[in-house]
């Protein structure tokens, strides 16, 4: 599923939602270096919506994909900064 | 009658002066130039406070929800917790919030069943029950995330006065020893301002 990412690490949020897919993935990255990809496996539709936004207001962060597969949403952000 | 003309007067002005002149507006723009990227800099961050005056355990999420998202963004945000909604921060009252049957059109129940003995506290079961199955997060930890995150939960200590509250009733890094002079000067520079 990852192949197309450089991924660095995996955060499983799934079964859990609203806040806790956006607050899990901004504390993941905090521990991440510039240039890392986070992948966010998630199960809350919401959070389509949500990380995208999130990624447009947070300095320093690039949401560059997510995949909707079945009930799984896959978000890759990487941390530019 | 005066020959006078302005025009030709500009022309024939001092070419020193001008020069003066230049150099001060030069070294104005300069000045102001930095003093917009201080301002720039100073209003990257943006602010949100939140006025938690609610006890109900339904109401004790959004204000814990709305705050650590915020946080998440990088914001500054201060929530401050006054009257029933400083029971959102007593350590032992959190646990027993209660969701009240009586009042609510969407309970499913009419409010003469509702107010009968014990009611309150089977919604409020149900409820718990439906949060746990839905992977929503418990009060206790969004507290928790809100603290770790940066978030400053503050207790009005009026209230906690008022209450009989002390202060190590609360969670580890509430704030406390706060009034509302300390909410309006954080409301009034902030991007968002509500009241739950």
């Amino acid at each position: 599923m990852s192949s197309e990412y450089d991924t660095t690490e995996t955060l499983d949020v799934k079964g859990q939602s609203c806040p806790m897919p956006i607050v899990k993935t901004k504390q993941a990255i905090d521990d991440l270096e510039a240039g890392d990809v986070l992948e966010v496996v998630a199960t809350d539709s919401g959070s389509m919506s949500d990380i995208q936004g999130w990624a447009d207001g947070t300095d320093g962060v690039e949401l560059l994909d997510q995949v909707e597969d079945g009930d799984r949403y896959t978000h890759y952000v990487k941390k530019t900064e | 009658m005066s020959t006078d003309n302005p025009t030709a007067s500009v022309e024939d002005g001092d070419p020193e002066f001008d020069a003066a002149d230049m150099q001060a507006l030069r070294e104005r723009v300069e000045e102001l130039e930095e003093s917009i990227a201080e301002i720039d800099e100073g209003d990257d961050e943006k602010k949100m406070t939140i006025i938690a005056t609610q006890g109900s355990f339904d109401m004790a999420y959004p204000p814990l929800i709305l705050g650590s998202t915020a946080a998440a963004f990088g914001w500054d945000v201060v929530v401050f917790h006054t009257f029933w909604g400083l029971d959102i921060l007593h350590e032992e009252k959190s646990k027993n919030l209660k969701l009240s049957a009586v009042g609510n059109p969407n309970m499913p129940m009419p409010n003469a069943l509702a107010a009968l003995p014990g009611m309150d506290r089977m919604a409020t079961k149900m409820m718990e029950k439906k949060i746990d199955e839905n992977g929503t997060a418990t009060i206790e930890e969004l507290i928790d995330l809100s603290l770790d995150s940066g978030v400053d939960l503050q207790a009005c200590q009026m209230t906690i006065e008022l209450m009989d509250y002390d202060e190590d009733d609360f969670y580890d890094g509430v704030t406390t020893g706060v009034g509302a002079a300390t909410a309006i000067q954080h409301m009034a520079e902030s991007d968002i301002q509500l009241l739950v």
